[in-house]
This record gives structure tokens, C-alpha cells and sequence, in this order.
């Protein structure tokens, strides 16, 4: 896991192009603090701050090919390296390292911009062509590795976090209010937007070439597919797909705990990150070191089960116990990493834990994060299929009641009065037949933040209409899909993509110098359950059917038949001591502050502030907003920082 | 203030976060037009409670007492009667 760096072009000639790596990169120590590298060239200029994880001792990069006419700056790993080069050496090339980074030169040499259908990994690579003066920007399938890339003064300029764009363009350091928009309804933005003007984010599963004369070629690789609805399952039975999902499953992990350094693995407690406990515990020689974390607040705690799967499989674990106030502290620091407007305090909890398997000596850490999306396992998808049943007989009294099936776990449940769930849940019926159904009472909750914007920003995001742009992104064929492979695919691209694997991915990870690995999310798990048919994902209203059969016999009952309760943590109540804000929250949302950041109104995020200091923000909607404002704010204090150190 | 106008002013500050009367008709779809969310129903009637004195009973809890400020006053007008 490391950082990434670089540009393409001659620029205006104003900086030396080494200090303008050292500036980039040196934003980027925390994503590889055992070295930094560089190559610099005739308009070309690549660094690389690096994690030490396979090959120490040779492993540095850049990396070269042979002839040294092509070099690659790489984050992330390539699993299945030791097969490639296998494969490679056989075919008579020959390497100078023993790291996964050298099959990248050799597979480029030999299937030019082909080499990416050939990993299997987690990657933001750039690879520098110098006999056709081209750079090569590719990055992994689902969107675990970040990549962004900007094109101002004459370069184009690529890193794996905005902020080392900041560092040498402050035009970049500013919140475009579009991608705020975006961020604050869909949890995200949709790639290639994001918040910042000027900077675009690789979409997951694409390689961009750049010419010498900046000529650009964008194309997808891969990408979430499924088929078309009543095409027949490629197996007999349940059965037996879930012993090819055992086999599968198996050997994500066998190649994920590929590492010169110890592998440990989160244990939330949930059937996901267990199944992959177990599997390492049963089908491999590695020592099982597991974390996880704890909360205060008994709504948001999962220690019990987090405890009867450690005495189960006699792990060695460490669990950090988290309070409202340490979110509260962590906040901007968390914000600082995620780099982007955020609805939700949960990655400050992840960015903590992450220090602490820091400090007790681990650089790699499996995760449970994908099987939901992979394997149907969310909420959002078993109330779109309630909801769906329900409206085709809308008259129905007896449909919507298997709302009350819903949302458990939840304190101030949406489904506790039936007549007001049916209310809500009812919303939005007529996109019955859109593929963003599911989503669509999530983004009308999200969406509350948007009536704080001020009256300049209101103006900015005019015509921004949620449901309609996010359709127009979505591929033709999804017309043709399950009503389930439709939300899987939305929530891939947004929710998964944008935040779990970014802001409270790969960034709270990376905080601390953690590599986070997501063995549900090898490419060929995603295809495999794709194809399966959708009752194999929920079956009545039980998520996560075939992944629970495939893991049943590895797991305690009580947690293989558990009902998932997803992640969270306290919000709002994180910022307040006794109805006293936190001394950074008061300030961002003093009206002066407000006023000079220019994003909200001052008068109406004044209200929602008195509104959580009192304690009486219960619901979702208002949390978020209250979130979402102050992460935003937090940020644009942020980038007026950044604009003064790179003046 | 009468009723109608402190049942305005608690949703206007509470979940349109404004003081502009003009923001809100008293037949506007409150739950229907997304301007108070399930859990929002719960504030309103903690706060209905609290300033009336009456208590809202489960069978009561039904989107046709609560989705207008004509409605949640005329609900609360029979509530203070009975």
C-alpha cells in the first residue's frame, strides 16, 4: 500500500519538477512512510511514497522494465503476482525484483493496455510509456484504491488524494458546489466528479491513456454486470453453488494474506468479517491476529458477538472501546483523510482502530466490506423488495406490514408506528420501474442538508436533480436486469465505491498506515455471485442467503443465522458535552464562520445546531445535515489552508 | 399564538430551520411532501404533548392526523375537548 504521484507535460516552468514531486508526494507520507522514489524524465515526473509490504528489501518503486522504457508508480497490491510471474518467466521474461509492482512493465510490454484484465488485486497504477510518450492511468475494478487526476498549467497531474493536487495547483483547493451537492445526496460523488474544482476522480474498472499532445482515451475494463432477468442459474442447486462459493471464498483469502508482514482481520461481529476469520483459521497455516471495535452506547455496540466468535475460534484479539467524545475529537482529523463532505461520523471510530493495530506492530488488515453489496445483504434491499411487492397492489393492508420486518436494531425505528413507515416507505412508488427505486427514500433523507445551502450555492447546484442524474450515468442493460441487480449496482457505484471503500475505506486505513483488504470483492466473487439468481441473495426476507450456507458449518449458529445489523455510530451527540459544543464545532458554526466559508446559511444551520445541542436531532435526516455541514465546513477551512501553503 | 400558529412555528424552526411563515401553506403535505420524516412525527408529537397536555394514543398515530398543520390542529383542537 503506498501513495502515488506525478505529471505529465512541461508546464510553465516555474518550479523545478523535483520539488513539485516532493511537494505532492510529501502530502502522502502517511499512505507509505518507509521511503519515497522517484523518476523524472523528458515531461514526465512520477513518486511514489511507500508501505513496505511485499519484497522489502528490493521492492522500492518506481519500478522499469527491462530496457527501462517503461516505469510504473503503483498503490495497492497485485495478489496474484506469484502466477503472473510464473506465467511471465515462462514466456522468457525476466525480472530484477521480487515484487508484485515488476509484473505490471512486463505485462504492459507485452499486452499493452490489456495488462489490467490480467490482476487480480486492489491497484491505482500510473505507467509511464517513454518510446510512445504516454502515460497510463488504470485503477482496480470495484474502487479500492483512490486515483485522481486534474489537468491545469500545462500537465496533467495525477495522486492517490487530492490534497497533494492541492499542494501544487491552489486553482484545485477549492469545494465545487456541485460535487458538495452530489456528496451530500448520494453519500458521494459520482465519478469522475468530485468535490473540488477542477480535479476528477479514474472511475473504478477504467484505464485513462494520455498522449504527449494530451490526447485523452478513457475505457472501461470491467464492470458490474448481471444477467438479463429470468436467464437460467448456471447451478443445480443452492447446494452446490454454495460449495462453489466455499471454494472461491477460500482462495480470495489464500491470496489475500499474500504479504511479507503479519495479516491480521477486523471482526465486527456480523456473519461477513466471522466467515472470513474462520476460513483463515480453517483453510490456512497464517495465524489468526484479529480487532475490532467496541462502543459505549449500547445502540451502536456488538461486543457480545464480536466475543462469542473470538472464544469460537481462539483468536488473538484486541478491541478498542470507543466514546461519543473520542468520535467528537477524532472528527476532523477524520475529515482531514476522508477529503470529502461526509454524513456519517463512522469513519472516525475505523480511522481510531486503524492506529491501533498500528501500534501493535500490523501493516495489513482483512475486512468484511463488499458481501453486502456482493451477496445482498443490506436493508435497503430487502425494504425495496417489501416495497416493490407492495406496489403492485397498492391497496394492499397486508403487504406493507412486512416493513415491521425492517430495521430491528434501530432505536427510533422508521417501521415503529406501521400507519407513518407505511407513510414514508410508500413515498417514491411511482419509480417503481426506475433502477434507482431502492435508493430513492435514502437520498430524500440525505438530501435534508441541501435546504441549509446558502442562497449563492442554492443558485450554483440549480437544476441538480438527484434521481434523474444519477439514471442518466447507469448503462442501458440495466433495464433488463433483476430488481435486486439493479440496487446491487447502484449501491456498488455509490455507497461502496464512493464512501465504504473511500472515506471510511481506504483513507480511515490509510490514516495510520494500514492496508485495508477486502476479500468479497475479488473480481471473481463479484462475477460468480452476479450470476446467481436473486433469491439466492435473499431468500423471503433473509439476506444473504447463499453466503450463509456456504459459511454455515464454520460459524456458531448465533451468528451464521444473525440478521445483520449494519455499522454505525453515535452523530450528532458526538459534538456535545452536556449540551456544550466541542470548541472546533462552535467555531465552524459561529455565524462569522459561515458567512466567510459562504457554503450554508448562516441562519439555518444556526438552527440546526440549537436543534442538536438541545438533543432533540433523533432522526436520520437531521443527524446527516448536521454531518454533513460540518464536515463541509471543517474541509473549506481545509483548502484555505492549503491555498496559503501553496501560494 | 394560538395553536395553529405555535403548531407553524415548531415545524417552520424544527424542520424547515426558518422563521419565513411564508415557507409553509397549513395544507401543505407535511409526511407526504418530505418535509417531516417518520422520526420527525415522533418530535412533533413529543412536542404536541408537552405543550397541550394531551397524549396521543398508538391507534392515534396515523398520517391523517399529523400530515397538515390544518390537520394536527384540528386533531388537537378534538384531543383538548375530550
Amino acid at each position: 500500500m503506498c501513495g502515488i504521484a506525478g505529471f505529465l507535460g512541461h508546464g510553465d516552468g516555474t518550479m523545478p519538477p523535483r520539488m513539485l514531486l516532493e511537494r505532492m508526494i510529501g502530502t502522502l507520507r502517511h499512505r507509505g512512510p518507509d521511503g519515497f522514489g522517484y523518476h523524472e524524465g523528458d515531461g514526465i515526473g512520477l513518486a511514489h511514497a511507500r508501505l513496505s509490504i511485499i519484497d522489502l528489501a528490493t521492492g522500492d518503486q518506481p519500478i522499469h522494465n527491462p530496457d527501462r522504457s517503461v516505469w510504473t508508480v503503483f498503490n495497492g497490491e497485485i495478489f496474484n503476482y506469484v502466477e503472473l510471474r510464473d506465467t511471465l518467466v515462462a514466456q522468457g521474461h525476466v525480472f530484477y525484483t521480487q515484487s508484485d509492482t515488476e509484473v505490471i512493465v512486463h505485462l504492459y510490454d507485452r499486452y499493452g493496455d490489456a495488462f489490467v484484465d490480467h490482476l487480480n488485486g486492489q491497484f491505482a497504477i500510473a505507467l509511464w510509456d517513454a518510446r510512445r510518450r504516454r502515460l497510463v492511468l488504470a485503477r482496480d475494478r470495484t474502487g479500492i484504491r483512490p486515483l485522481f487526476h486534474a489537468r491545469a498549467r500545462g500537465r496533467t497531474w495525477f495522486a492517490s488524494e487530492p490534497r497533494a493536487l492541492h499542494a501544487v495547483l491552489p486553482e484545485c483547493a477549492e469545494l465545487d458546489p456541485r460535487g458538495v451537492a452530489q456528496a451530500l445526496s448520494y453519500w458521494a460523488c459520482v465519478d469522475p466528479d468530485t468535490v473540488y474544482r477542477g480535479v476528477r476522480s479514474l472511475p473504478p474498472g477504467h484505464v485513462l491513456a494520455i498522449e504527449h499532445d494530451g490526447r485523452e482515451t478513457l475505457r472501461r475494463y470491467w464492470d458490474w454486470t448481471f444477467p438479463a432477468r429470468g436467464s437460467p442459474t448456471p447451478y443445480a442447486s443452492a447446494e452446490q453453488a454454495a460449495g462453489a462459493l466455499r471454494e472461491l471464498l477460500v482462495d480470495a483469502v489464500r491470496l489475500q494474506l499474500r504479504a511479507d508482514v503479519p495479516v491480521g482481520a477486523y471482526l465486527s461481529g456480523g456473519l461477513d468479517s466471522s466467515g472470513l476469520v474462520a476460513i483463515i483459521r480453517r483453510f490456512t497455516d497464517a495465524p489468526v491476529r484479529t480487532f475490532s471495535l467496541a462502543f459505549e452506547d449500547a445502540e451502536f455496540d456488538e461486543s457480545a458477538q464480536q466475543q462469542a466468535m473470538v472464544r469460537h475460534l481462539g483468536t488473538d484479539h484486541s478491541t478498542l472501546r470507543v466514546s461519543s467524545r473520542d468520535i467528537g475529537t477524532a472528527f476532523p482529523t477524520f475529515v482531514r483523510h476522508a477529503g470529502s463532505p461526509v454524513l456519517r461520523t463512522a469513519g472516525a471510530p475505523l480511522m481510531l482502530l486503524a492506529g491501533m493495530v498500528r501500534e501493535q506492530g500490523y501493516k495489513v488488515v482483512l475486512t468484511g466490506e463488499g458481501a453486502d453489496e456482493v451477496f445482498g445483504g443490506y436493508d435497503l434491499f430487502k425494504e425495496a423488495k417489501v416495497r416493490r411487492f407492495w406496489a403492485r397492489q397498492p391497496e394492499s393492508r397486508f403487504r406493507p406490514l412486512l416493513l415491521g420486518r425492517l430495521y430491528g436494531y434501530l432505536a427510533r425505528s422508521p417501521v415503529q408506528h406501521a400507519a407513518f413507515a407505511q407513510s414514508f416507505f410508500g413515498q417514491g412508488m411511482q419509480h417503481a420501474a426506475s433502477p434507482v427505486f431502492a435508493h430513492v427514500p435514502r437520498w430524500t433523507t440525505s438530501q435534508r442538508a441541501l435546504q441549509f445551502l446558502s442562497a449563492d450555492w442554492r443558485d450554483a447546484v440549480s437544476g441538480f436533480d438527484p434521481v434523474a442524474d444519477y439514471e442518466s450515468t447507469l448503462p442501458d442493460a440495466i433495464a433488463t436486469w433483476s430488481p435486486i441487480a439493479r440496487d446491487q449496482y447502484v449501491e456498488a457505484k455509490t455507497l461502496l465505491a464512493g464512501y465504504l471503500l473511500a472515506a471510511q475505506g481506504d483513507r480511515v486505513a490509510m490514516a495510520a498506515s494500514i492496508e485495508g483488504r477486502v476479500p468479497y470483492l475479488d473480481h471473481r466473487l463479484v462475477e460468480f455471485a452476479s450470476r446467481l439468481p436473486p433469491q439466492w441473495k435473499i431468500h423471503g426476507l433473509t439476506e444473504k442467503y447463499l453466503l450463509r450456507k456456504a459459511l454455515a458449518d464454520l460459524l456458531p449458529a448465533e451468528i451464521a443465522t444473525r440478521t445483520k445489523q449494519p455499522y454505525r455510530a453515535p452523530d450528532s451527540a458526538s459534538f456535545f458535552v452536556d449540551g456544550v459544543p466541542l470548541d472546533y464545532v462552535a467555531e465552524q458554526f459561529s455565524p462569522e464562520r459561515l458567512r466567510e466559508a459562504g457554503c450554508f446559511d448562516p441562519a439555518a444551520a444556526g438552527r440546526l445546531f440549537d436543534k442538536c445541542r438541545a438533543g432533540r436531532a433523533t432522526g436520520f435526516a437531521d443527524n446527516q445535515a448536521f454531518v454533513g455541514i460540518l464536515s463541509t465546513m471543517l474541509l473549506e477551512a481545509g483548502l484555505r489552508d492549503a491555498r496559503r501553503a501553496a501560494a | 399564538m394560538d395553536s395553529r400558529q405555535t403548531i407553524r412555528s415548531f415545524i417552520l424552526k424544527n424542520f424547515l430551520f426558518t422563521d419565513d411563515a411564508s415557507a409553509l401553506a397549513d395544507d401543505a403535505a407535511l409526511i407526504r411532501g418530505g418535509i417531516v420524516d417518520s422520526t420527525g412525527v415522533l418530535e412533533l408529537i413529543e412536542f404536541l404533548e408537552e405543550r397541550y397536555a394531551i397524549r396521543v394514543a398508538p391507534e392515534e398515530m396515523i398520517p391523517a392526523h399529523f400530515d397538515s398543520i390544518d390537520a394536527i390542529d384540528a386533531f388537537v383542537a378534538r384531543k383538548r375537548q375530550a
